[in-house]
């Protein structure tokens, strides 16, 4: 289908020229492109298109991001006054507030940043899971900002995401040691916070992240040491999971075993669900929020 | 024309003087009263459930309508705005006073906080009259405000455990209605019938007793008619109050019928003046209608929807009581194939769940039925928790049928997830840490059971030691629920106070 290749081709040039942007900010690129060349004589023709458009790009890549993102964007473009006769006109109003929509959530990771360095203070021991770029950034700013710090960063299998994440920390100039997916309940009494990043919140203020996320906040708890996660307010999505069986399965696993796989109950899932009594605090753009504020912002930004 | 001018004014007039008069009644017993404030201080109570209308302070008490429905704030507020700023400045700068003096005297009660549950409020809020039953001051007012509107004081029964000797405890053998005759009284005889069937338990459950009472106000209203030289939307406010105060003798207001009461009232004096009788009465008619069919059956519609996503096949789901909303839920659930099967928990004296296994039965859910003693031995099968509530307090708290916390508690040792189901009209702006303060007390003659022949508390009177309590209400706090169901939505339980402040815009 043409449609799906319009999205596909920005959508994987994006990511290649810049491994740096978040995938919800390529695919609401993407689906912006999409709005600026859809052809439908109708404002609800527009939505029906943009909503399938999201529901093809959740197809390629399965990620709670894309989803909330592309919610978000819709929400976003099509909540003001579209009251104009003209299509074109109303289109142009849709597009324009889709140009701020992406500068805005663009500029979210460097918000995130400034606001949680501060809470890493001078030789802190930090620990992270697998690979965010939101992590990394938070970490960047506390090392430009002169502060001494240690990371020690989980290997996160299948995929090896950590070791990037260790590379990465390592070109900044920052300790880092790489520690196995098991060991994370041995190395806990040596840190002093944990940090994490997120590939979705949602609205009971759990997030769900990678696989092996869930295990770190209960360890944690145990210590009592403080649980931070990082997150742009795009990855707020209208999820409310009561336990880990409770996740929908399309986020559980990568969009292709989905469709070739008969029985999941063979698959390891990639992510799994950590509940809000096991955050202390989340760090977004819309500022430092507690567990129980996030329903207080999602209700804002959805209604 | 000119004509109906002039009596208006000579109606606002006539309204004035008659409150000038009450007014200086209450001077000459407001000093000793304000000094009895001064020595009692007050207590981390919780405040009723407030309007933030100055109407409550201590000037204008007993003029105010009955506590439980505080609605007396929401008088048509067009005609006496002056007033109003006059008495809130007047009233401000008497709690700023008062605010240095209370300093003192916070600290030395705050270390007996339930003992003496009864005291006055310094100015600002009024604890309900339902709350204060050992207060003599209180009672004393009480009765000389039914008495005043023609209401039959229903007298306590029996010996009162004192943790809770604050509250009333009825007898359902004296009900009260034996000392009034239909023809002599001021009460509607629907209203009457509706007192008794709340008295006698006949009507039971939150939103069976806000629907009867809704039914019952359309009957009064059909049945209205403006006495000359009064205005419908001040007369019948006013005609409500005495049936107010009658049905909560009966029983205690519950916080849905004191969220429709509000609601009637603000609809009854936003009438506007020039309106006919006839067109006023369709209109409230119609405003009554659709409270019913928006805020509890199309809510519970939505709620269906919500909950029907959080079962899943093969879940086990424990139920507690009788919960309307949760076995609508449950039927829908059933209609659309989910497979599952109930437990349900059932507790004494009321033995409430029998009802809902025979409608769950009827429907052809696979259904257990338990006592609440074996609570911990059944929920290792459990998947999840579905529980209905009674009303959601400003804090997060629950506050449902007694037990329910107990079930809360456990299921939360368990991880257990616990949904609750509520719609949006049972939230209220009351705050409530525990299950003392504000509750109500049952008939202590239902706990009374004859087994094998023998009726072993007979004589429960005659025992001076012994009380014999029946809770009616407890309140479950909110890190024991993970999740609400609203017709707006699913929510965690701290954000009651989010959805209590969009509503509050929304109006």
């Amino acid at each position: 289908m043409n449609e799906s290749i319009i999205l596909f081709i920005p959508l994987c040039s994006q990511i290649r020229e810049d491994p740096d942007v978040a995938s919800a900010v390529a695919a609401i690129r993407s689906l912006l492109e999409f709005l600026k060349r859809d052809q439908s004589e109708t404002i609800l023709g527009l939505r029906e298109n943009q909503t399938k458009a999201i529901q093809r790009l959740e197809e390629t890549d399965s990620s709670v991001a894309v989803s909330s993102g592309g919610e978000l964007f819709l929400r976003f473009i099509s909540l003001t006054s579209l009251e104009h006769p003209d299509l074109s006109q109303c289109k142009n109003v849709m597009i324009e507030r889709g140009e701020l929509f992406l500068k805005k959530i663009s500029l979210s990771r460097g918000k995130v940043g400034k606001l949680c360095h501060t809470f890493i203070k001078d030789g802190a021991k930090i620990l992270t899971h697998s690979s965010s770029r939101v992590v990394l950034k938070v970490l960047e700013n506390a090392a430009a900002d002169n502060k001494r710090f240690t990371v020690y960063v989980t290997e996160s299998q299948p995929d090896s995401a950590g070791k990037l994440m260790a590379q990465k920390l390592h070109n900044l100039n920052i300790p880092v040691t790489v520690v196995l997916d098991a060991a994370v309940g041995y190395i806990m009494e040596k840190v002093d916070l944990v940090i994490v990043g997120a590939e979705g919140v949602v609205e009971s203020g759990g997030v769900i992240n990678k696989i092996g996320t869930y295990q770190m906040a209960v360890c944690s708890k145990a210590h009592n040491k403080p649980f931070y996660v990082v997150a742009e307010s795009f990855k707020f999505v209208r999820l409310y999971p009561l336990n880990q069986q409770d996740v929908p399965d399309r986020f559980k696993y990568k969009a292709d075993i989905l469709k070739t796989v008969k029985d999941l109950n063979q698959e390891h899932p990639m992510i799994d669900y950590t509940p809000p009594s096991l955050i202390t605090l989340l760090f977004t753009d819309l500022g430092v929020l507690t567990p129980s504020a996030v329903s207080d912002e999602l209700i804002k930004l959805y209604l | 024309g000119e004509g109906k001018e002039l009596t208006k004014e000579e109606k606002q007039r006539l309204r004035k003087e008659k409150k000038q008069h009450k007014k200086n009644k209450k001077d000459d017993r407001g000093p000793p009263e304000k000094e009895k404030e001064k020595e009692k201080a007050s207590v981390p109570a919780p405040s009723k459930p407030a309007t933030q209308s100055p109407a409550h302070k201590a000037p204008v008490p007993v003029n105010a309508s009955a506590s439980e429905s505080p609605v007396a704030a929401e008088k048509p507020a067009k005609s006496k705005a002056e007033l109003r700023a006059e008495r809130r400045a007047r009233q401000d700068s008497e709690r700023a006073s008062k605010q240095g003096k209370k300093e003192g005297g916070q600290q030395s009660t705050s270390s007996k906080p339930k003992a003496t549950p009864n005291e006055l409020q310094p100015v600002v809020k009024r604890l309900p009259d339902h709350v204060q039953v050992d207060d003599p001051v209180a009672l004393k007012k009480l009765a000389k405000k039914l008495e005043r509107q023609q209401v039959p004081l229903r007298s306590d029964y029996g010996y009162k455990v004192s943790l809770f000797s604050h509250l009333h405890q009825y007898s359902r053998k004296n009900p009260p209605t034996q000392q009034i005759s239909i023809p002599v009284t001021v009460i509607h005889p629907s209203i009457v019938r509706l007192g008794l069937q709340y008295s006698q338990g006949i009507i039971a459950g939150s939103n069976a007793r806000s629907v009867a009472l809704l039914h019952a106000f359309k009957q009064v209203i059909q049945d209205y008619s403006t006495p000359p030289n009064e205005e419908l939307s001040r007369d019948l406010v006013n005609k409500l109050s005495p049936y107010i105060s009658f049905l909560s003798q009966c029983r205690p207001l519950s916080a849905s019928m004191g969220n429709a009461i509000k609601y009637i009232k603000k609809e009854i004096s936003n009438i506007p003046s020039q309106c006919k009788e006839e067109e006023a009465k369709r209109i409230l008619q119609e405003c009554i209608d659709s409270y019913i069919n928006e805020k509890i059956i199309l809510a519970s519609e939505a709620i269906s929807k919500y909950a029907i996503e959080k079962i899943s096949d093969g879940d086990v789901i424990l139920v507690y009581g009788c919960s309307s909303l949760v076995n609508h839920i449950l039927c829908e659930a059933f209609e659309k194939q989910r497979k599952f099967r109930v437990i349900v928990v059932d507790s004494r004296p009321r033995l409430e769940g029998r009802e809902a296994l025979r409608r769950l039965v009827k429907k052809g859910i696979r259904c257990t039925y338990v006592l609440i003693s074996a609570l911990s031995y059944i929920l290792p099968e459990v998947s999840k928790v579905f529980l209905g509530a009674h009303a959601l307090l400003a804090n997060g708290y629950v506050m449902s049928r007694v037990g329910t916390s107990q079930i809360a508690l456990v299921a939360k040792a368990y991880n257990v997830p616990v949904l609750v189901c509520c719609e949006t009209y049972k939230f209220c702006e009351r705050v409530q840490t525990d299950s003392f303060v504000s509750n109500e007390l049952d008939d202590p003659d239902d706990l009374i059971v004859t087994r094998n022949g023998k009726t072993h508390l007979e004589n429960w009177q005659t025992v001076k030691s012994l009380g014999l309590l029946n809770l009616v209400y407890d309140v479950t706090p909110p890190d024991f629920v993970d999740l609400v169901i609203t017709d707006l939505g699913m929510i965690p339980c701290t954000s009651v106070p989010v959805v209590l402040r969009v509503k509050n815009v929304d109006q």
